[in-house]
């Protein structure tokens, strides 16, 4: 609670709306206490007297009424009709919303259809009708406006109440011989009075309007009593010769609501846990780069990552999902990228083309080369005109990553024409084209399907032939095999090394799978807590592990026919990438670890030919030496 | 489609006598003798007399429910007694003044309201969303009766760039641009509410959208940033805002009440207000059942349109 308190002060527009609201009330109730001019005095001779008049700092209305007494006065009468109207329509909406939700079956059934029906009004149309039928009048506009609001209240309270309706509390209520009156009362209302309270204080604000609304079509307040709303009504008259007496009480209307909008703002957002995780903010068009330190230079392979660091800060929190990875790839080369979740295999690959959601990731540190040039940094135009053409990726789940409501064909063919300018029929043609080289059986209907209606395996396809499209010389695969199984895994590797084989593309293969980097990949880096432990040839880093943590993830591999061999878990978790250790990352869960692991930094130091290992004590090396 | 369409028409069926139903129950609350309410005090007994008889005064509530709804199926929603018209008549010769503000007010609120909010989404926390939120937080807080007379201050009486009210000048010729002119004020101001509205809903959808992986995906593939924001994130968001504009149809359509009165449009919700102050109860009857109707039928329109637009939703 406190917290909650904590969060919206810190929230400026809903204190500001809070010290507004504060003040208005504040006046309103002690209205009869201040020296005001009666309000409904008359006095023709001094009418239409303007704002700063002597006697009258507001000036008079038509009738010679003071206008600040009147203005007092009614808003005093808006607020108690706003508010009441709020809690009628909230006490009879909660009633009916929990009757609906606890009874649930055919009692629900019919309450939420009649609610249903009242919402298929337009409400301003609904409150109309009510005070047709119950005459003009302050009580009857008030009662119409608490109606209409009635559905929006039993909706909400409902579906609350539905959920805690089934909760384990509430049935050991009812096995302890408790009456269904008195579960309500004593277990199902103190859970749902808060969101009672969070929609009236969305919902006061409408009721203030409407109320208003009412009075100003005349069908509200009857003269000489006037609310904000009736006061504007009885002004329109003179608007053009007299606009203040229109001003003052439209303007205390905006006043009001905006105040109550803006707390009601603050308390949603307050409560949104969303908010505070920081969920709600949007990735950018490319990630953020903030880099001090010196750039490292070129080299001569055709995409290099040079010391790259990536972190996500999220609330005062640096998570350093890369910290300092050194890769590279050459022309018709596959490199492997494996390590549990979260060791920041994704983060590093997604760094090279800047598609790390920022806010909140940003890089720090380091380079990542293409064909010479550094593209950390570089700008949107240049990024956006690699992107697709000259790096491509595959992503994992490619229900999820394909657009849901665009054909494939579309958007194929949308890949086509992003970097190229060609017709539709011949992008078309092009797409085709490109369904048949990833082995996809008829293609030419089924370019036309919408992703929904096709299986894994083929979505992946498509995903395949999208990053295909413009004959890219880089694809990096973030385990695009994962969410397949193992079937179609084998042919997604297939059509991936094929391709490999006929177009010398370079690919780098992200996955958590020793089989899959040992069909396809020439070369295997390892990653841990986000940094590189191991890199070598596949052959030599599989059959002759150095880094402890390699051979400790190999072990829980099961093997077919290798009954005999015990798989091996390897205890405890990685380390939290915001509260990395001193020293060697994995030092905590390997049974070789000594002091010195825990001293400082461990560097990645070659050991063999073309091969790198972050140990201090490697293994395997006795062998690798004979 | 066309399965579907005719699927949503027959749903559309239980809703209306629903509709019947609350209207009809709203107005049975009327207190004291129906036929003396409904044709004034000064009615002469013959007048009462036939009254109670074509309404079936005299019947029970469900007999005389049942009157009511066969009389208007047959196209008679009875007789104004102020006007001394049938119902069905005055309301359709206001109606289209109605739907030409309304339906001005639901374009401008679509256009404006989903602009609004995906310029806000894609520049989240940036100057362009700090202003929109809070030009969008005073429009969803000012009355429009208000901002209305506000306008006429304003525009008519000081710049004197528009007409100060009505739909056509008294002399000169009706014409496209004339009712345009006289249309501008009135329409923004029934439109800012809703406009607000759904630039917020829109602002919330675009970024719930903008963080899906598909997203990253058009990223990845080199399409243009702009394209990604107003073809990829925007057709998904407005799966959700869709159901938004169908509430907002409502908003607009009841809302013009306020307006018309404020600007002299010669609409059903200026009627209605008179009709009300005047007692005139068949002619509110009338008029608060016709307009639901149109609302019913409008939001079969948008269900269709979310059909279209979603190729999930089995049609």
């Amino acid at each position: 609670m406190m917290a909650f308190f904590k969060l919206l002060a810190r929230n400026r527009l809903a204190l500001l709306g809070l010290i507004v609201i504060g003040i208005v009330v504040l006046l309103a109730v002690i209205t009869p206490l201040l020296p005001l001019a009666d309000p409904d005095v008359t006095d023709t001779p001094n009418r239409f007297k303007p704002p700063f008049s002597s006697g009258a700092i507001l000036g008079t209305d038509h009738l010679g009424r003071d206008l600040l007494s009147r203005l007092m006065w009614g808003t005093r009468l808006s607020l108690a009709m706003g508010f009441a109207a709020a809690v009628i329509a909230a006490a009879l909406g909660s009633a009916i919303g929990i009757i609906a939700g606890y009874f649930g079956g055919r009692t629900d059934n019919l309450i939420m259809r009649g609610v249903d029906m009242l919402m298929a009004f337009p409400y301003i149309l609904l409150a109309l009708a009510i005070v047709a039928a119950l005459g003009p009048g302050l009580m009857n506009a008030l009662i119409a406006v608490a109606a209409v609001n009635v559905p929006f209240f039993a909706r909400n309270i409902r579906g609350i109440t539905v959920g805690i309706a089934h909760k384990e509390f509430v049935d050991a209520a009812r096995l302890a011989g408790m009456r269904d009156r008195q579960i309500i009362v004593s277990e199902v209302l103190p859970n749902v009075a808060p969101v009672i309270v969070i929609a009236m204080s969305t919902t006061v604000g409408w009721m203030i309007l409407e109320t208003a609304g009412l009075s100003f079509l005349g069908l509200g307040s009857q003269p000489p009593q006037a609310d904000l709303g009736s006061m504007l009504g009885e002004a329109r008259a003179a608007l053009i010769t007299n606009p203040h007496t229109s001003v003052v009480p439209g303007a205390m209307i905006l006043i009001i609501v905006m105040g109550i909008n803006l707390l009601g703002d603050g308390i949603r957002d307050a409560l949104d846990p969303r908010l505070k995780s920081g969920a709600l903010s949007r990735p950018m068009a490319a990630t953020q780069v903030d880099r001090k330190d010196p750039v490292p230079a070129a080299t001569n392979s055709l995409l290099d990552i040079a010391a790259l660091r990536t972190e996500f800060r999220v609330r005062g929190r640096v998570y350093k999902a890369v910290g300092g990875v050194d890769l590279h790839v050459e022309k018709g080369e596959c490199l492997g990228i494996i390590g549990e979740s979260g060791s920041g295999k994704s983060a590093t690959a997604l760094s090279v083309m800047g598609l790390v959601a920022s806010p909140p990731g940003v890089i720090t540190h380091g380079a990542v080369h293409f064909d010479g040039a550094d593209l950390i940094g570089a700008p949107y135009k240049i990024l956006r005109s690699l992107r697709g053409r000259r790096v491509a990726y595959i992503f994992q789940d490619p229900l999820a990553t394909l657009h849901p409501l665009y054909r494939v064909g579309d958007q194929l063919i949308e890949a086509i024409q992003a970097h190229e300018q060609v017709s539709k029929p011949a992008a078309r043609a092009r797409a085709i084209d490109l369904l048949k080289s990833v082995r996809i059986p008829n293609a030419e209907n089924r370019i036309d399907s919408f992703p929904y209606e096709m299986s894994g395996g083929m979505r992946q396809r498509v995903g395949i032939a999208m990053a295909l499209a413009n004959g890219p010389d880089v694809i990096i695969a973030d385990e695009p095999t994962t969410a397949l199984d193992v079937t179609v895994q084998a042919q997604i590797l297939s059509v991936l090394s094929d391709l490999r084989r006929d177009r010398g593309l370079a690919i780098i293969f992200i996955t958590h799978d020793f089989g899959v980097v040992g069909q396809l990949c020439d070369r295997v880096a390892v990653m841990y807590a986000g940094r590189i432990v191991e890199e070598g040839p596949t052959d030599a880093v599989l059959s002759a592990p150095q880094h402890p943590y390699t051979s400790r993830l190999i072990d829980c591999v099961p093997t077919l026919g290798g009954g005999q061999r015990k798989l091996a878990a390897i205890p405890g978790r990685p380390p939290m990438v915001d509260r990395l250790p001193e020293g060697c990352a994995f030092a905590d869960r390997c049974d070789k670890a000594r002091d010195a692991c825990r001293a400082g930094d461990i560097a990645l130091v070659a050991t063999d030919a073309g091969r790198k290992t972050r140990c201090l004590f490697p293994e395997n090396m006795e062998r690798a030496r004979a | 489609m066309t399965g579907y369409i005719l699927k949503r028409l027959v749903s559309a069926i239980p809703v209306l006598l629903g509709i019947s139903v609350i209207v009809f129950l709203i107005m049975a609350l009327i207190p004291g003798d129906p036929a003396t309410a409904i044709l004034g005090s000064y009615a002469t007994p013959e007048n009462v007399e036939k009254l109670n008889r074509d309404l079936g005064l005299d019947q029970g509530l469900v007999a005389r429910y049942f009157i009511w709804l066969g009389n208007m199926l047959q196209g008679d929603f009875g007789r104004s007694f102020a006007l001394n018209r049938p119902v069905i008549d005055e309301v359709l010769d206001r109606f289209g003044a109605t739907l030409i503000l309304a339906g001005t007010s639901f374009v401008l609120c679509s256009i404006l309201g989903i602009a609004a909010g995906v310029v806000s989404a894609a520049r989240q926390y940036g100057f362009a969303d700090k202003a929109i939120t809070f030009v969008v937080l005073l429009g969803i807080s000012i009355p429009s009766f208000f901002l209305g007379m506000m306008m006429i201050l304003i525009f008519a009486v000081k710049l004197r760039w528009f007409p100060v009210s009505g739909m056509w000048p008294i002399y000169g010729d009706r014409n496209f641009l004339v009712l345009l002119d006289h249309l501008a004020m009135p329409a923004l101001a029934l439109a800012v509410v809703a406009t607000g509205v759904v630039a917020r809903l829109a602002r919330s959808a675009m970024l719930e959208v903008l963080r899906q992986d598909f997203i990253r995906t058009a990223r990845a593939k080199g399409v243009r940033e702009r394209r990604v924001i107003w073809r990829h994130a925007l057709r998904a968001a407005m799966v959700s805002i869709i159901p938004v504009l169908g509430i907002q149809a409502g908003f607009v359509l009841s809302g013009a009440v306020y307006i018309e009165m404020v600007f002299q449009w010669p609409g059903v919700g200026r009627m209605l207000v008179d009709a009300i102050l005047k007692r005139d109860i068949l002619l509110v009857q009338g008029g608060v059942v016709f307009i639901a109707a149109c609302y019913v039928m409008f939001n079969i329109l948008v269900d269709v349109a979310q059909a279209l637009l979603d190729p999930r939703i089995k049609t």
